[in-house]
């Protein structure tokens, strides 16, 4: 074979040669055989379950209720879920999170990042410091905030009193008023780290040389951050919005574990009224359903995001 | 550039200042309660500073025996160390091979693969949970490690082929090309020359995968129950979830399991800062 002789191919083939040798060159063979075992892992534990949510999405599975069987029921699962005020509620709830999430991560990130893309004193120290909130699990920043926002003895009603800004102690994580913002408060704490540093790497592609040909041109800072900085950060702080956006939509451990989705539900979000469906009241086919509708809301994004990325960004 | 005014100077510190007091503030003050005793945890208002700062607790969650919270908190760091570095290994050598394939031999149906890949990266955790517990209970799989390593692999495999793959694409075809020039095969250029240089990128996805691993919270949360499954997010949740909550241990067993992950950050910094900006924002 000319393979052997001529080495394998350094560039993708021309189309209509590659699907003449479909199978059979010995660089074909090793292309897919480097990728199959990473496949088998992925098909078995992501496509099966998938095709098999389907199937319980479409039957009714209460393992409370054994003697109904698993009966047919077509869009049922799907048709009750809208007919739900609370599964309506939930996805309020969970588009306030993400929108009021986000939109904090978002500015507090570029103005974090513009602070770090300046010369200051320590600039090292505090890029590394930036990390800690990040490499943080989840779960010990929930756990932490929860101990801060304690009602009795947390720090943060300790300091807010020693500093006359109130009078009493208050429930910030039992009071139905402030539960979901301070939970939100938690997650920026914890994630615009990485916006920051997304932001931060966008920020240093920008040639100084932009920056210079401006000032010669008398533009101010100001008038330099909104037609220079911000239109060439935007195409990945784009990027940023879709990845975050498709997190938010799925936030599950901080609300475990901080409130559990109370108090008066005012936290129960999406995932977590997915969670108690399947796994306290044991309804496994109308979870399935959900599942399913929070994939496609979480694929519509992905769908926006795999767009964007092949999208040539240009200077 | 122009040289900032003395004012911006000032300014720029003040907010930097800022930002470090209220990155580090929880963190530090999560360690203080660890150190602190019981009185002033729940002293109203508090004493910032300790009076008698005690590393007791610390001596307890680690070596005492006997108690079962300790025990079983120890047992949990355990099995996040075996579960995180198996899926570490699992991944970043199965997701290399299948991401050289996918940024060098490039052929028709990889298009698709890749965004199938993706696409599987961007799955919610929840929708794999609820099937496969199903499935998984059935065969009486659940509480066990195996089960979390499998699960982990699938789901974080997708992640390190991404990862990967762009690394891959950075490294000149010239080198391997001549390494098959001198005689080598496909695989030993990849072995000889690929993975030597793609050392920085290897390590920067292994950490990755080590991180992810360690903090996973929903699928460990559903099936792992006993002391032997149990892996840290799951154990310091409970810390919380009893009744009468002891504050001070909840603190200690944070911090204990914040050590880890917040070492590998900051010590490697540079190499997952490069992993993360490349992956998340480059196809």
């Amino acid at each position: 074979m000319s393979d052997t002789l001529m080495g394998p191919p350094i560039s993708p083939a021309p189309r209509h040669t590659q699907r003449r040798r479909w199978g059979f060159t010995r660089e074909r063979r090793l292309a897919w055989a480097l990728i199959i075992p990473a496949f088998i892992v992925v098909f078995a534990l992501i496509f099966l379950p998938i095709v098999r949510a389907l199937w319980m999405s479409l039957h009714i599975m209460d393992l409370k209720r054994p003697a109904l069987g698993q009966p047919f029921v077509g869009l049922g699962n799907y048709i009750n879920i809208f007919k739900d005020p609370y599964f309506w509620d939930s996805v309020g709830r969970t588009l306030y999170f993400m929108v009021l999430s986000i939109a904090v991560e978002m500015v507090l990130g570029v103005s974090v990042a513009l602070l770090l893309n300046r010369r200051f004193w320590g600039r090292g120290l505090l890029r590394a410091l930036i990390l800690i909130p990040w490499a943080l699990p989840i779960t010990i920043d929930a756990i932490m905030w929860k101990w801060i926002y304690n009602a009795n003895y947390g720090a943060l009603n300790s300091l807010l009193w020693q500093l006359g800004l109130i009078e009493n102690y208050r429930p910030w994580l039992s009071d139905p008023g402030t539960a979901m913002n301070m939970v939100i408060l938690a997650d920026v704490w914890k994630v615009t780290p990485l916006v920051i540093l997304l932001a931060l790497a966008a920020l240093q592609t920008i040639p100084e040389t932009l920056y210079e040909a401006a000032l010669v041109d008398g533009a101010g800072r100001w008038y330099s951050f909104w037609h220079i900085t911000l239109p060439l950060i935007m195409p990945t702080m784009v990027i940023v919005l879709v990845i975050r956006s498709m997190d938010a939509f799925k936030v599950f451990d901080i609300i475990y574990i901080m409130t559990s989705g109370g108090p008066a539900d005012s936290t129960k979000v999406i995932s977590y009224f997915t969670y108690l469906e399947a796994f306290s009241y044991l309804r496994f086919g109308r979870a399935a359903a959900l599942t399913y509708l929070i994939t496609f809301f979480v694929g519509i994004m992905a769908f926006v995001y795999i767009r964007l990325l092949n999208r040539e960004i240009e200077y | 550039m122009r040289k900032p005014s003395l004012l911006a100077q000032v300014l720029t510190h003040l907010a930097a200042l800022i930002v470090a007091i209220v990155v580090i503030a929880p963190p530090i003050w999560l360690f203080i309660s660890s150190i602190s005793t019981q009185n002033e945890l729940l002293s109203v208002p508090i004493h910032w500073i300790p009076q008698n700062p005690t590393f007791e607790r610390y001596g307890q969650v680690l070596f005492a025996t006997g108690t079962d919270a300790a025990a079983v908190f120890r047992g949990s760091m355990i099995n996040s160390f075996i579960v995180a570095s198996a899926v570490t290994l699992i991944c970043v050598t199965l997701g290399s091979l299948a991401a050289y394939s996918f940024a060098r031999m490039g052929f028709a149906g990889h298009g698709p693969l890749i965004n199938v890949i993706l696409f599987s990266y961007m799955l919610p955790p929840i929708m794999l949970v609820v099937p496969l517990y199903t499935v998984l209970a059935n065969w009486r799989m659940t509480d066990t490690l195996h089960a979390l390593v499998i699960v982990y692999s699938a789901l974080i495999m997708p992640f390190a082929v991404w990862i990967m793959r762009g690394f891959f694409q950075t490294i000149p075809r010239e080198l391997e090309e001549a390494a098959m020039i001198d005689g080598a095969t496909r695989l030993g250029a990849l072995i000889r020359v690929v993975v030597p240089i793609s050392l920085p990128g290897l390590v920067a996805t292994s950490l990755l995968c080590f991180l992810m691993s360690w903090e996973e919270f929903l699928i460990a949360l559903i099936f792992t129950s006993s002391p032997s499954a149990k892996t840290i997010p799951v154990a310091i949740a409970e810390f919380t979830g009893r009744h009468a909550i002891d504050y001070g241990m909840m603190a200690t067993g944070g911090v204990i399991a914040a050590i880890p992950p917040v070492l590998i950050a900051i010590v490697f910094q540079r190499y997952l800062v490069s992993g993360l900006t490349s992956g998340a924002v480059k196809a």
